[in-house]
């Protein structure tokens, strides 16, 4: 029997409860029904999530994580938050449906920087190049370190020099 | 900046002035912005986090230098000064609970503030007095502007500005205005307000961002959705209703004055009598009487007093401000005394009437 699980974020802590399908749907019935309460991240995830997935889907999705910050999609889930700008690209497909339930749409319009989105994509990289440095010199490899600076080095120097 | 001078002033957006401030107490914009190449701030080290404050730092001081900015160091203030800014509104309460390298610039007249590594690695906020937005979105956007110039902010050709929660990507905007709404509480008809905007995904929060029992009937309406609208079509969402809130508010105050003008006019008055006269009183308390004082003045019930007076004594008789204000930490009951005794003094009461300060 399919279980879900459910995780809710109230006053910022997660509180979690596994259901079974019928009381799954009763659960988040009567969330639906607490009225001029106004619709928050978890609720709508946790319903997404336990419209769409059985306990296997969802655990295998837990593992994932952000090659960029190493953020795992539970600790996104059950915090509410990103880890880094790369999240959004590297968990696009549950985001998907997540943001056409927070917001009824998926394309931003409005303002844009004038910077070139290419140019802020390499410099999020750079996130993930410094996380390496760290490791690298943690595990005393100093040549694979060296590399790691100059390839921050040069994207800086890219982006101050535009 | 010292707060303890900050204290006994108050900031432009209390000052009662600007369209439609009998009703509407300010117009608020914030933009939430990251840095591209670092983590968001749950995921930052705490090297990412001191680079960040220093590097954002650095640039919102830069690039507001006409503004007059003075930063503060939020880490290193003690519980009762982040309290003291979370009560003017000048940081969120999330930001003075949060540890770790983080800071705010605030200008001399408090309408911006700029709040570093909260959520998001930069908050950008502007507070109007009055119903104002459209002037509040100009000078957010212009400051939005220079730090552009500088910083590359995470940024999405899709997605648009990214942002450590999802509920905040795309423009990152959240505009609210905050509105005083006494009468509509009082004939019961806040409720069925509220679900209407709820209908038309608009968010509405108390003073402190506190749920729907708000204190002293102040109400923020603000949008709900950040993603696939603009700025300008947000900030209209939210402009659009106004009007509207501000047609029922005076509606129920004429009713309420038409179909009972004593016992309306007793309410506010037994208000300004406990107010100017009590030796003991809580917030909550005080919130609630000074809300009937507030529509007291509007309805020129009060010619004694001024709205910009009494806005102030809404932020000025919170626990914080009382202990910045007396000097000292107290504790509740203490508390409870010392706000007594500055609502006798500044409601008139203690022989000193002309005596406020000029602010």
């Amino acid at each position: 029997m399919a279980t879900f699980h459910i995780t809710e974020l109230a006053e910022g802590k997660p509180h979690e409860v596994h259901l079974c399908k019928d009381h799954a749907h009763a659960y988040l019935q009567h969330e639906e029904d607490t009225p001029a309460q106004s619709p928050n991240l978890a609720g709508v995830l946790a319903h997404q999530l336990a419209v769409g997935q059985t306990a296997e889907d969802l655990s295998k999705l837990d593992q994932q994580s952000c090659p960029v910050c190493g953020i795992t999609f539970y600790e996104f889930r059950s915090q509410g938050r990103f880890g880094c700008p790369h999240d959004y690209t590297c968990f696009t497909s549950e985001l998907e449906q997540l943001l056409l339930n927070i917001h009824g749409a998926t394309d931003h319009v409005g303002k844009c920087p004038k910077r070139s989105p290419g140019l802020v994509a390499r410099q999020t990289e750079m996130i993930r190049l410094r996380r390496e440095m760290k490791d690298a010199v943690a595990q005393e490899q100093y040549e694979r370190a060296s590399e790691l600076r100059d390839e921050i080095r040069q994207i800086e120097n890219e982006a101050s020099g535009e | 900046m010292n707060l303890d001078e900050l204290a006994g002033k108050s900031g432009e957006w209390l000052k009662g002035v600007g369209p439609d401030s009998d009703i509407v107490v300010s117009s608020r914009i914030r933009l939430a912005r990251n840095l591209a190449d670092y983590p968001f701030v749950g995921k930052a080290t705490d090297l990412d986090r001191a680079e960040i404050e220093k590097s954002l730092r650095k640039n919102v001081l830069d690039t507001n230098q006409q503004a007059g900015l003075s930063y503060l160091n939020v880490n290193e203030l003690d519980s009762l000064g982040r309290q003291f800014l979370v009560e003017r509104q000048l940081i969120s309460r999330e930001h003075a609970d949060s540890e770790g390298a983080r800071g705010v610039a605030i200008d001399t007249g408090e309408r911006m503030s700029l709040m570093i590594n909260e959520e998001d690695h930069l908050r950008i906020q502007v507070m109007h007095s009055g119903f104002d937005l459209d002037a509040a979105w100009e000078r957010i956007n212009s400051i939005d502007d220079r730090l552009e110039e500088k910083i590359s902010y995470a940024f999405d050709a899709r997605l648009g500005y990214l942002t450590a929660c999802p509920t905040n990507v795309g423009t990152g905007i959240r505009v609210s205005v905050m509105l005083h709404l006494p009468a509509l509480v009082i004939t019961r008809q806040i409720e069925k307000v509220f679900r209407s905007l709820h209908k038309i995904s608009l968010a509405v929060r108390g003073l402190y961002g506190e749920g729907s029992q708000a204190m002293g009937d102040f109400y923020q309406i603000s949008n709900q959705i950040t993603l696939g609208k603009s700025e300008e079509e947000l900030i209209k969402q939210v402009a659009d209703v106004v009007p509207v809130l501000i047609d029922y508010e005076r509606r129920a105050r004429d009713f309420l004055q038409r179909e009972g003008h004593e016992n309306l006019h007793d309410r506010v008055s037994r208000a300004y009598g406990i107010l100017s006269t009590a030796q003991t009183i809580s917030s909550e308390e005080t919130m609630h009487l000074l809300s009937s004082i507030r529509m007291g003045v509007e309805l020129r019930l009060l010619p004694e007093l001024a709205m910009g007076q009494v806005n102030e004594l809404f932020i000025q008789t919170q626990p914080a401000h009382l202990q910045k204000i007396s000097g000292k930490v107290l504790d509740t009951a203490d508390r409870n005394i010392a706000r007594a005794t500055f609502l006798r003094h500044h409601l008139g009461r203690d022989n000193t009437r002309g005596q406020h300060e000029e602010n």
